[in-house]
């Protein structure tokens, strides 16, 4: 007697797509607006970019039902940390908490893909990349989601990180001026809403530095 | 002779031998390899002069866009044209084949026009015959001489008549549209103007339907292929200069073999033996 399937699952894929870039001391995260479900759209105006400390941002794209249970996790434990600590936790303290959140629920996993970024504690750009259940690494730019497959490729030809096994060790962080980075988002969202059906509508672009957090919105294909 | 029996091919048709394979190889997690869809809207309405058919123009394999501007409103006389949704190589298949019949069929019947009916009949026949297995959903419509005719043919065989029709995954955003605005009656610039509407509220709430929006009108004695009549989808950004790209590829190792071998001819050699 063969093993009976599930005919229903928990999660579902809401679609779209998230970048992070590190700069020398800048750090620019982005991701679309779109949120889908099988063919379906059911809102064009949806942030997928959660702002979880003074120097640290996290965009998400998956099931965002999870992503939101993820971010009142991270927002919580981040208060308390605060309470115990009087400081804000640092961008890799952040980093560290993220992927142990995730590795909690090991065998019934959050369905979010995330990039975390900001600044680490000496003010240079840092970017995080996870997978579904916590594993993670350094790097100095990374995507994530439905468009990841068309976005990767371009940065990586742009932006060519250092292989992080090279010793000694080299920064990670790109020569690129906060403009250039900025119009490199741009650019690469602009052709993944060609190809990819699940990203578009709008581009929201979130650029940490030292004088603090800026926020900027791009139309994109709405078809 | 020998005795062993000669293999001969099966009839045409499709072979069901790998099947148990396919299922095997599926099992072990080895995936199918995707087909090109035309996840699409497509329309067809009936106004005061003839038939209009509009199309958009996205081709989708799984959810990466692999054509932005392919063609859905396929030719198949001069005064009847087929929009395909569902399988982008069996709509295509379908119509050209169709198409040749009804060429050959108007050579053997005197020249006169082709019928829609005619078209509708071969279409279904053939769609029916294969099961559902050619998975080409479609729009007919064309002017003859017993009047204007729209049709939907679905993959298993079956037809409708319709003074207005719709297919596609954006099939349902647009029969909204034209069961809010449809009348009997309708002049050519209201038709146009209606299916353009229908297609782009595919194009905009259906993620399998994009880019630009086909029409095609069809009145008695004269038909007008507008190909991408209204754009609506134009790229948002442009980066200011261009991108460099530096990596140049290193030769590492150079080796050539040469597939023929360079033979000498020499004069007054020793003659051919009888």
């Amino acid at each position: 007697m063969t093993k009976q399937q599930a005919n229903w699952s928990p999660y579902d894929n809401n679609g779209g797509s998230c970048v992070a870039i590190a700069g020398a001391d800048y750090c620019v995260v982005a991701a679309d607006t779109r949120m889908s479900t099988g063919y379906s759209i059911l809102t064009r105006d949806y942030s997928k970019i959660c702002k979880l400390a003074d120097k640290c941002v996290m965009a998400s794209s998956g099931f965002q039902a999870d992503v939101k249970a993820l971010q009142k996790l991270l927002a919580a434990r981040h208060l308390i940390y605060q309470q115990q600590h009087n400081k804000q936790m640092s961008c890799p303290a952040m980093g560290q908490l993220l992927s142990n959140t995730l590795y909690y629920k090991r065998f019934f996993p959050y369905y979010s893909f995330n990039v975390l970024g900001g600044l680490d504690s000496e003010g240079k750009g840092c970017v995080f990349t996870y997978d579904a259940v916590g594993s993670y690494e350094r790097v100095g730019y990374s995507s994530q989601g439905s468009g990841s497959t068309l976005i990767m490729p371009f940065l990586d030809n742009q932006l060519k990180s250092p292989s992080p096994l090279l010793l000694p060790a080299l920064d990670a962080v790109t020569p690129l001026s906060e403009s250039e980075a900025v119009d490199l988002v741009k650019t690469v969202f602009a052709s993944a809403t060609e190809r990819d059906i699940y990203t578009g509508d709008k581009l929201e672009i979130v650029v940490l530095n030292a004088e603090g957090i800026r926020r900027e919105y791009i139309e994109l294909r709405k078809d | 002779m020998s005795q062993a029996a000669v293999e001969v091919p099966p009839k045409g048709g499709f072979s069901f031998d790998l099947c148990r394979r396919n299922d095997m190889l599926s099992k072990k997690g080895v995936p199918l390899p995707s087909f090109r869809k035309t996840g699409t809207t497509i329309v067809g309405l009936i106004f005061q002069d003839g038939v209009i058919l509009g199309a958009d123009t996205r081709a989708t394999e799984g959810p990466i866009v692999c054509d932005k501007n392919c063609e859905k409103i396929h030719y198949m006389a001069p005064n009847i044209y087929c929009c395909g949704a569902g399988t982008a190589a069996d709509t295509e298949a379908v119509t050209e084949m169709v198409n040749s019949q009804l060429q050959l069929h108007r050579y053997h019947t005197g020249g006169r026009e082709s019928r829609v009916v005619t078209a509708l009949t071969l279409l279904k026949s053939h769609l029916f015959n294969y099961q559902g297995h050619v998975q080409a959903a479609l729009v007919l419509g064309g002017v003859d001489v017993t009047g204007p005719h729209l049709h939907t043919i679905y993959p298993h065989g079956s037809t409708d008549s319709l003074p207005f029709a719709t297919m596609g995954s954006g099939s349902l955003a647009a029969m909204a549209v034209f069961e809010s605005k449809y009348h009997e009656g309708l002049t050519r610039e209201e038709g146009i103007n209606l299916v353009c509407e229908a297609i782009c509220s595919g194009i905009f709430n259906d993620l399998g339907s994009g880019s630009n929006v086909d029409i095609c009108v069809i009145t008695k004695g004269h038909k007008e292929y507008l190909r991408n009549h209204h754009m609506p989808n134009p790229r948002t950004y442009f980066h200011s200069q261009g991108f460099s790209f530096p990596k140049k590829i290193e030769v590492l190792f150079t080796k050539v073999t040469p597939l023929k071998e360079m033979v000498g001819v020499i004069e007054g050699g020793d003659a051919m033996e009888e």
